[in-house]
């Protein structure tokens, strides 16, 4: 009995110490996670999130104060692989993706402060001061940070509209209360 | 007229439905019912409705427990042939209570506690017998001897209700040890096979089901013809009864070659036990086995063997029930790994190499 | 010729005697076409009239919108009413552009191409750059640009061109009156195309359940040296690409090749007699016949079309409806398309219009799946619909990607066969469709990273530019200043 309680007692202490001096000698100093996550993310730094940047975004997700949903353009999809690299558990059937949007500059409205051309992180807005600015569609990714600086409220956000060549079927369940 | 868009295609199917499968099943199994009705008489009747109605009862109870509609379910006769089955493995007079507690182990336990309908891991019959099987031996090993119906010896409509419901004590000398079993206990006490074999009906009586065994498995001409049924029917496949016969067959001729005075012979394990109702009936269930034709040859093997090895090896005289439990836990890992080769591809995912033409 | 087996597929009731025996009739010319400017795969045509324009027939309405696109011509003579976005013959329902047709009865054709006198003497592109101009596409229901299609000849060494007159889907009987009617046009644009191509043989693929079409077009090809009319078993899908190569080679095509990679490219029968128009006539492509069936329909039949009439147009010339149908489908039962309504347009692609009654459709609310495997015993692509399904159900479409979904062909064996009326098809075409969103947004996301990139490395570019122009001007100011000071300092000295 004592023989045992002993050798329990010793195992534990040794593996205690080695695994204390492990995490103390062998701890890497900084977090290669953040790295990995911010790649995941769509990088344009639009604060939909609510922190400054990707950066900070990926820093508040490495250490746990984020939800894997935070994105809302990167969506589902981004949401499915941040879960993945964290290897935590989305519930991502509550998450509505957000229908993709672009920004669209209404003519009569712009002043041509360039504010938005200022704001925009993809280059999308083209313009000069006191001339009308239009949007590059390809390049919009609909951050909307051009919407919220605009002082005459002459930039909106519109649904990009689906197309038949994208369009696809819904899932089977999505129709299920529908059926019969 | 766009409400109808709810599905894509096809806009037409064929005229299969999980009911129409599972009566065929049904239809398949009368045979050998009806046979073993006639040569157990009015307990066994007794038996079978019990088992069947508790049965039925224990689905409508889970259904309502757990708010679903009650008539998809229990008309499809998925809950029936669970029923059916279980009866067919129970001794042909087990109590009422049996069949109760068999009935909840076999729908609540395996069934409804893993999802219902299409969800559950083990067979659910299988898991109510090995379930009564562990927890009361005694009347799960009590067989009778043959009382045709309107023979002299066969109890009366009375007794019978009495002997199932009630307790009415058997009549004398009806019970009786099945072939499995007693040369289980004979090798126990130092006989060779060889020499219990003789106390035996013969492998024609076997083959007709003129002897003591479980409610409906002793007519292997009689499931092997409801198997026929199902195999013209494609119901089933023929790749798990072959490998689960095939493989009991081969392991048992040759092991009773090396030494036939320690092991039964190949005819004997197939016509025994139940062989044929296990390998037509239970290890084809389609929930609980594998999906894809060569999961399903190495699931059969592995329950041919483990048969075998539990009948030669283990405690019990009988194997069917616990080896299609044990493959059943199998499956999942069988499908993983024996899936069949997409158009294409290799055997391992890769797209097919293109050849040079010449 | 030997056949090779080919692996699982079903044998659903075909229901093709409605209509085997009804004759192609022309439907006669509608009030209106519409005509829409995407009735192909790739990019959308681009209107070059405009409304109020009169054009002649067989006119050059829309241009191809690209190199893999196809140009819309006019049906007929007459004016253009409107360009507007009416609802497309797609089960999305979407509105897309459609130019309005108003027939002025006259069917007054406009200057065609002059016809290529011997095509097989001519430049394989020449034929091609013909087949282009005359927007002919896949006419079996893939819509691809047949010229594209055509030009595989370019980068692949190819043997065969096999001739799709399988027509494996139930109801439709469109390509089997072609060939029944018209097997030399068919035959004769079958050899042209295979000049294009390069191809050495024709082979002519047709179910066993279509005799007379299989007697007649042997009977044709009887002349031709080059020309093999082979019978193959009436087993759905047959007349998959894929399959059908495999039932007439022995080959498979590997999984993300085309077939043209085993020297063989599959055309369907009534592409065929399109090219042999636009080849030997120059006429554009104006026209389809189209089988109208259904248990629906008063009166089925194969109505020769002009493109843009209506599908009520044509469901009217054969009677009208006798019940309102369950569902209106483009194309096969199969793998057709469910229709919105019955005011959308015959587009290029549209071998079939049924009009479907419940008792034929048989669809049944769906149970629980009872795992016994008839999916994965029939799927002719050896998948495993069942865990494929089981993976979707649970939203990990990249679940279902490990196990081959998109290696399905959407078929819809497995969904027709499967005992608990399980939507298997739609979960495997919501998958692919998941898929190439995905891929879309990956797209898009790292289309985005670089422009915020290239944004961010011109901003530094500029700060430190400005940065460096500030220490120069810090600098001079610096310089200027010890000068100054320098001379101050030997002016107090």
């Amino acid at each position: 009995m004592l023989i045992a309680v002993g050798s329990m007692a010793l195992m534990g202490g040794v593996l205690g110490g080695v695994l204390g001096l492990a995490s103390r000698y062998l701890a890497v100093k900084e977090n290669p996670l953040e790295q990995e996550l911010q790649s995941l993310l769509p990088g344009a730094n639009c604060a939909q999130c609510g922190y400054v940047g990707c950066g900070q975004a990926a820093a508040a997700l490495a250490r746990g104060e984020a939800p894997v949903t935070l994105c809302p353009p990167g969506g589902k999809a981004v949401a499915e692989r941040l879960a993945r690299k964290l290897g935590v558990k989305a519930d991502l059937s509550g998450q509505v993706d957000k229908e993709p949007e672009f920004a669209l500059i209404d003519e009569d409205l712009c002043i041509g402060c360039t504010r938005c051309i200022r704001e925009c992180t993809a280059d999308a807005i083209l313009g000069a001061p006191k001339q009308m600015h239009t949007v590059l569609l390809d390049n919009c990714h609909g951050c909307a940070k051009c919407f919220k600086v605009c002082p005459t409220e002459a930039i909106k956000m519109c649904k990009v509209p689906v197309t038949l060549s994208e369009w696809h079927w819904d899932s089977p369940q999505a129709h299920s209360g529908r059926l019969h | 007229m766009s409400q109808f868009i709810v599905r894509s295609g096809p806009f037409t199917h064929a005229p299969t439905s999980v009911r129409a499968t599972m009566g065929l099943v049904l239809v398949a199994l009368l045979p050998a019912t009806a046979f073993n009705l006639w040569l157990f008489g009015w307990p066994a009747l007794f038996m079978f409705l019990a088992t069947l109605i508790f049965c039925l009862l224990a689905e409508a109870g889970c259904l309502i427990l757990a708010k679903k509609p009650l008539m998809p379910s229990l008309g499809d006769g998925s809950v029936a042939l669970t029923g059916w089955l279980l009866a067919m493995s129970l001794p042909p007079w087990a109590p009422w209570w049996i069949c109760l507690l068999g009935a909840i182990f076999a729908v609540v336990l395996a069934k409804h506690l893993f999802g219902g309908l299409g969800q559950n891991v083990f067979n659910p019959a299988m898991v109510g017998r090995v379930a009564l099987l562990v927890s009361f031996p005694l009347q799960m090993t009590a067989f009778v001897s043959a009382r045709p119906l309107g023979s002299a010896a066969a109890p009366g409509f009375g007794q019978s209700l009495g002997m199932i419901f009630g307790h009415t004590p058997w009549p004398d000398q009806v019970s009786a040890a099945s072939a499995l079993g007693y040369v289980k206990t004979e090798l126990s006490r130092g006989v060779p096979v060889t020499q219990s074999m003789h106390h035996l009906p013969d492998l024609m009586d076997m083959a007709l089901g003129l002897h003591p065994g479980s409610f409906g498995e002793t007519s292997a001409l009689l499931l092997l013809l409801g198997g026929l049924l199902l195999l013209a029917r494609r119901v089933i496949t023929w790749h798990i009864p072959t490998a689960v016969m095939g493989s009991l067959f081969v392991l048992a001729t040759l092991f009773h070659a090396v030494d036939p005075g320690r092991y039964a012979g190949g005819l004997f394990h197939l016509l025994s036990g139940a062989t044929f109702l296990g390998a037509f009936f239970i290890a084809t269930d389609y929930v609980t086995s594998p999906v894809t034709k060569k999961g399903q040859l190495v699931y059969g093997c592995g329950v041919g063997g483990l048969t075998w090895l539990i009948r030669t090896f283990a405690g019990y005289p009988e194997g069917m029930a616990f080896a299609v439990l044990l493959m059943n836990a199998l499956t999942p890992i069988i499908d993983h790994h024996f899936r069949p080769r997409a158009f294409g591809r290799t055997p391992q995912g890769d797209p097919l190499p293109l050849k040079d033409r010449t | 010729m030997k056949l090779f087996p080919v692996r699982g597929g079903v044998h659903p009731d075909y229901r093709k005697e409605r209509t085997a025996e009804a004759a192609i009739v022309a439907l006669p010319l509608p009030k209106a076409l519409y005509l829409p400017l995407q009735q192909h795969i790739g990019a959308p045509a681009e209107a070059v009239v405009e409304a109020g324009q009169r054009v002649l027939k067989g006119q050059l309405l829309a241009l191809a919108g690209g190199p893999v696109s196809a140009p819309v011509h006019a049906p007929t003579s007459g004016l253009v009413a409107a360009i507007a976005t009416m609802t497309a013959p797609h089960p999305s329902g979407l509105a897309q552009p459609t130019i309005i047709l108003e027939p002025d009865g006259r069917e007054e054709w406009a200057a065609l191409p002059p016809p290529i006198p011997d095509p097989f003497a001519a430049d394989p592109a020449v034929i091609r750059a013909r087949v282009a101009d005359c927007g002919i596409v896949g006419m079996g229901g893939a819509t691809f640009p047949s010229a594209v299609k055509l030009a595989l000849g370019t980068e692949h060494k190819l043997d065969i061109l096999l001739l799709n007159g399988a027509e494996c889907e139930p109801y439709l009987t469109c390509d089997d009156r072609l060939m029944r009617e018209r097997a030399e046009a068919v035959l004769d644009g079958a050899r042209i195309m295979a000049h294009a191509l390069g191809a050495a043989r024709v082979v002519v693929a047709i179910e066993a359940n279509k005799p007379q079409a299989l007697e007649i077009m042997a009977r044709a090809a009887a002349a031709l040296a080059d020309v093999t009319v082979v019978k193959v078993p009436a087993q759905y899908p047959m007349g998959s690409e894929r399959h059908l190569v495999q039932a007439i080679t022995g080959r498979e095509t590997p999984a993300r090749k085309l077939t043209a990679d085993l020297g063989v490219v599959v055309h369907n029968v009534a592409t065929a007699q399109a090219v042999r128009e636009a080849v030997r006539f120059g006429r554009p492509l104006l026209s389809r016949v189209v089988t109208v069936s259904g248990g629906a329909v008063a009166h089925p039949a194969n109505v020769e079309a002009p493109l843009g009439a209506l599908v009520s147009d044509l469901v009217d010339f054969c009677g009208g409806l006798t019940t309102p149908p369950r569902q209106v489908v483009n194309g096969g039962p199969m793998m057709g398309q469910p229709l919105p309504s019955l005011a959308v347009p015959v587009v290029k692609g549209m071998s079939g219009i049924l009009a479907l009654t419940a008792a034929e459709t048989n669809e049944q609310p769906s149970e629980p799946c009872i795992r016994c495997g008839t999916c994965v015993t029939i799927c002719p692509c050896g998948l495993v619909p069942v865990e494929m399904a089981a993976f979707i159900r649970k939203e990990d479409i990249d679940g279902a990607a490990r196990l081959g979904v998109q290696d399905c062909v959407s078929c819809g064996s497995c969904s027709y066969i499967c005992p608990a009326h399980i939507p298997l098809v739609h979960f495997f075409n919501y998958a692919k469709g998941r898929l190439a969103e995905k891929a879309r947004e990956a797209r898009r996301t790292d289309r985005v990273r670089q422009l915020v990139e290239v944004h961010n490395t011109r901003l530094d570019k500029l700060a430190a530019a400005r940065a460096a122009q500030a220490a120069a001007v810090e600098a001079a100011r610096a310089e200027a200043a010890k000068a100054t000071g320098a001379t101050g300092q030997g002016g107090a000295s």
